[in-house]
């Protein structure tokens, strides 16, 4: 039985953490110029419904994939532009985007409630495996890789970039920005958009992969959550692929036991990720102490 | 590379109805160390931002190499070899040495191959007269460190003329030395030309070849160093003859201790050591100097005794019982701090200059429940004459007032009334000369009454005339005390950077 629990939480882990990634990956990208996009949340929920629906139009999720993205990096713009006024509070204005990006949402997407999709393909990883279990834990989304490989490319960046050099230095330190002479909010416009076009991506992968439907319900929390994951991480994208992997397992937890017909504290286990963000940002927040890695910038660490 | 000379003729600049710089003229010899030197205020920074191209000036041209140039951007300064160090370090402290430097140039690839480019910076290290470990994140380092990572990058950008910008008010007296050394050594052998802004005459006398002193925006002389001792350059920059008088020390400190700092430990901050002292005392009619490179607990001592940070262990006396920084027991016990930024830490911006010079006493000057507005309007008023405090009016809000008014206005409210501990950071900064002699006597008065005062500050000078005792402060801890009569600035230098 306890292999079972594992395999499923294997699997689980696998699936749930492919959106924690991209979310996270982009919010990093954002956070590292100096910039928090707490309306992540939203364009999470606007590119699972644009991707659902663009599908659904032209047959071919990946089309449905590159609109979310297109979302993503329209909505993210939109903040970066707006955060660029004067005294504008991104914190404020991402709460409103927030909104904005499920209300908008939701309003396009009542008529794809209904019909169904086409999805994307899982990879069988599982092939070799008489198990039925294994072979289903291990039927992995082609997005996860393309988020991996996202997260090696953003870390490379960000060391041997020109590009990635210059986030760095925005975000954290406005002076030498200054001095240096670059523009501040070009960078910062940039890194939001670029940033929730990943978002939009990881929303995708929920009406494209798994859950794999359109709803009002689809996303619980995943674009916030991955504020939290950002500060576990460290501002850094290969430890943003360990802390999703870890979110994944803990949301995977009560699905898992619900497999092996564990009825007992069923609404508990499914609190595992709220639990998990809880627990991270009271150990990171201890003391009031500035935190190690936090980019200098950054409205909320100032 | 070879040196370049400058020479600015005639420059004017105004900013609104306010004259900054009014025919300013400034000639620097290639391959020289020449003194900038003024008061705060008097237009150092003005002309040097016109040379940099931040401001156009209104009037007046700049001759480089006795060409005549136009410098509009920034941009133009750096095509000509040009550059400045600013007081406030400009390199990324997240970043190591190596990518500040390749970021700092112009030219940097989309995509970085950091092997060629760390052959090419060690190369260029091997002919640098000091060393800086290219692989040290900025943020680990020390001040002098940094400084030097400034010049190095300003030399990697082939800079032929570089202006510093007050650059040892963050050094120890070692750092100091070292960097002022090697840096004319450099001008010396043709390499680069240097102009120094400062009012450190020490420096000038030792360091700098040729100064000019500017004063309210004017021209006030000019010279070789070595033609002029420093009570000239004195009269120069404050338009008066003669410097005003170190203040009187009179008698001894008393046996009464007022404060008494047992065993203060506090939690760990950003990346930095919490305070660890063990003991600490100030006696009534003692000035106690706190020495030591900004950074290493000395904010934190202040904010403990102000009530701004808590303990962790530990206790904090005055008078022989608990102080718990409360509002009630600072009134009971007399206790005034003078923090550091006081505009941040010692005022309510919004509010006006009449309110925050009445912040400590507003509550306890009469019993009904409202305030007695005329009462405050007057107190405010003996104070903003009493100390030269220049506001547009009483009732303007005190953030638009300047640093040095604002510092004017925390300190008459800090000294005003019975005041029996006094906690002063950096009491004279952002002060002109006249000022700061006024400040300084204020203190010692203050002690002369038998007033404890502890004293923290990044000038060394004003430590060792006003104190009857050093402390010196490392990463937290007080390493080291002694008397302050016939105390050696070098020795309290090796202590500031942690060698015993």
């Amino acid at each position: 039985m306890i292999d079972t629990v594992a395999l499923a939480m294997l699997g689980g882990s696998l699936r749930v953490s492919t959106p924690f990634l991209f979310v996270s990956l982009g919010e990093c990208l954002t956070e590292k110029a100096g910039r928090i996009n707490l309306g992540n949340e939203g364009v999470l929920v606007l590119g699972a419904m644009v991707a659902y629906a663009t599908s659904y139009e032209t047959g071919n999720p990946w089309a449905g994939i590159a609109a979310a993205a297109i979302a993503g990096l329209l909505l993210g713009g939109l903040h970066g532009a707006i955060c660029s006024l004067t005294r504008v509070n991104d914190v404020a204005m991402g709460i409103a985007l927030m909104l904005a990006g499920t209300g908008t949402a939701f309003f396009f997407g009542k008529p794809y409630v209904q019909p169904s999709a086409p999805l994307l393909p899982g990879i069988p990883l599982g092939f070799w495996s008489d198990s039925p279990q294994l072979r289903n834990a291990l039927n992995v989304c082609p997005l996860f890789f393309l988020g991996l490989l996202a997260a090696f490319v953003m870390h490379w960046g960000f060391r041997s970039t020109r590009m990635g050099l210059r986030i760095r230095i925005v975000g954290d330190s406005q002076d030498a920005a200054l001095a240096l002479g670059l523009p501040i909010n070009r960078t910062r416009l940039f890194a939001t958009a670029a940033g929730s076009a990943l978002a939009g991506i990881g929303g995708a992968f929920l009406s494209l992969y798994y859950p794999g439907s359109w709803n009002e319900g689809l996303s619980s929390g995943q674009g916030l959550m991955a504020v939290a994951l950002v500060v576990f991480a460290r501002w850094n994208p290969i430890n943003c692929i360990y802390a999703s992997l870890l979110f994944g397992a803990a949301g995977a937890l009560g699905p898992s036991l619900q497999t092996v017909g564990v009825t007992w504290g069923y609404y508990l286990f499914y609190a595992a990720p709220y639990v998990v963000t809880l627990t991270v940002l009271i150990l990171t927040a201890r003391g009031g102490t500035a935190l190690r890695g936090m980019p200098g910038q950054l409205s909320i660490g100032r | 590379m070879t040196a370049i000379g400058i020479e600015a003729i005639d420059i004017g600049k105004h900013f609104g109805s306010f004259h900054a710089l009014s025919g300013v003229s400034m000639k620097v010899a290639p391959g020289s160390v020449h003194g900038l030197l003024g008061e705060n205020g008097a237009g150092k920074s003005t002309l040097v931002k016109c040379l940099l191209g931040y401001y156009k000036a209104d009037t007046g041209s700049f001759l480089v190499d006795d060409r005549e140039a136009t410098i509009e951007r920034p941009a133009d300064a750096d095509a000509l070899g040009l550059g400045m160090v600013y007081q406030h370090f400009t390199l990324v402290p997240s970043m190591t040495v190596a990518e500040n430097l390749v970021m700092s140039r112009r030219d940097v690839p989309a995509a970085i191959d950091w092997r060629a480019e760390k052959a090419a910076l060690g190369e260029f290290m091997r002919g640098m007269p000091f060393k800086v470990p290219l692989d040290a994140e900025v943020g680990t380092l020390a001040a002098g460190e940094r400084q030097k990572t400034e010049i190095v990058k300003q030399l990697y950008l082939q800079r032929r003329f570089l202006v510093l910008d007050e650059p040892t008010s963050v050094l120890t007296p070692q750092e100091a030395t070292e960097m002022l050394g090697l840096v004319r050594d450099l001008a010396h052998s043709g390499q680069l030309t240097i102009v120094i802004i400062t009012h450190k005459l020490k420096e000038v006398a030792a360091f700098v070849d040729e100064v000019t002193v500017l004063r309210r925006g004017r021209f006030a002389g000019a010279g070789l160093v070595k033609d002029l001792g420093a009570a000239d350059l004195t009269a120069m920059m404050i338009g008066e003859p003669h410097a005003p008088a170190n203040p009187e020390r009179l008698g001894e400190p008393a046996a009464e201790i007022r404060l008494a700092v047992r065993d203060l430990r506090t939690a760990a901050d950003g990346g930095r050591k919490g305070l660890s002292i063990a003991a600490l005392d100030v006696k009534a009619g003692e000035i106690v100097g706190i020495a030591g490179v900004s950074g290493n607990g000395q904010k934190d001592l202040v904010e403990v005794l102000g009530g701004q940070r808590p303990i962790e262990a530990g206790e904090v006396l005055v008078d022989g019982t608990q102080y718990d920084a409360s509002r009630a027991q600072s009134q009971a016990r007399h206790v005034r701090v003078l923090p550091e930024e006081p505009l941040r830490n010692g005022c309510v911006p919004p509010m006006t200059v009449v309110d925050n010079l009445n912040l400590r006493a507003f509550d306890t000057a009469n019993s009904r429940l409202w305030l007695d507005r005329s009462a405050m309007a007057a107190r405010a008023a003996s104070m903003i004459a009493a100390y030269g405090i220049r506001a547009p009016s009483p009732i303007v809000p005190i953030g638009v007032l300047s640093g040095g008014n604002v510092q004017r206005c925390v300190l008459a409210r800090e000294f005003d009334g019975d005041v029996r501990l006094l906690v002063l950071a950096n009491p004279c900064f952002g002060l002109d000369v006249k000022a700061v002699a006024e400040t300084r006597a204020r203190i010692m008065a203050a002690r002369n009454q038998g007033t404890a005062v502890l004293l923290i500050s990044e000038d060394l000078d004003e430590i060792l005339e006003l104190s009857d005792r050093v402390a010196v402060m490392h990463d937290g801890e007080i390493v080291h005390q002694m008397p302050a009569a016939g105390a050696d600035p070098q020795e309290i230098g090796r202590h500031m950077l942690g060698h015993h």
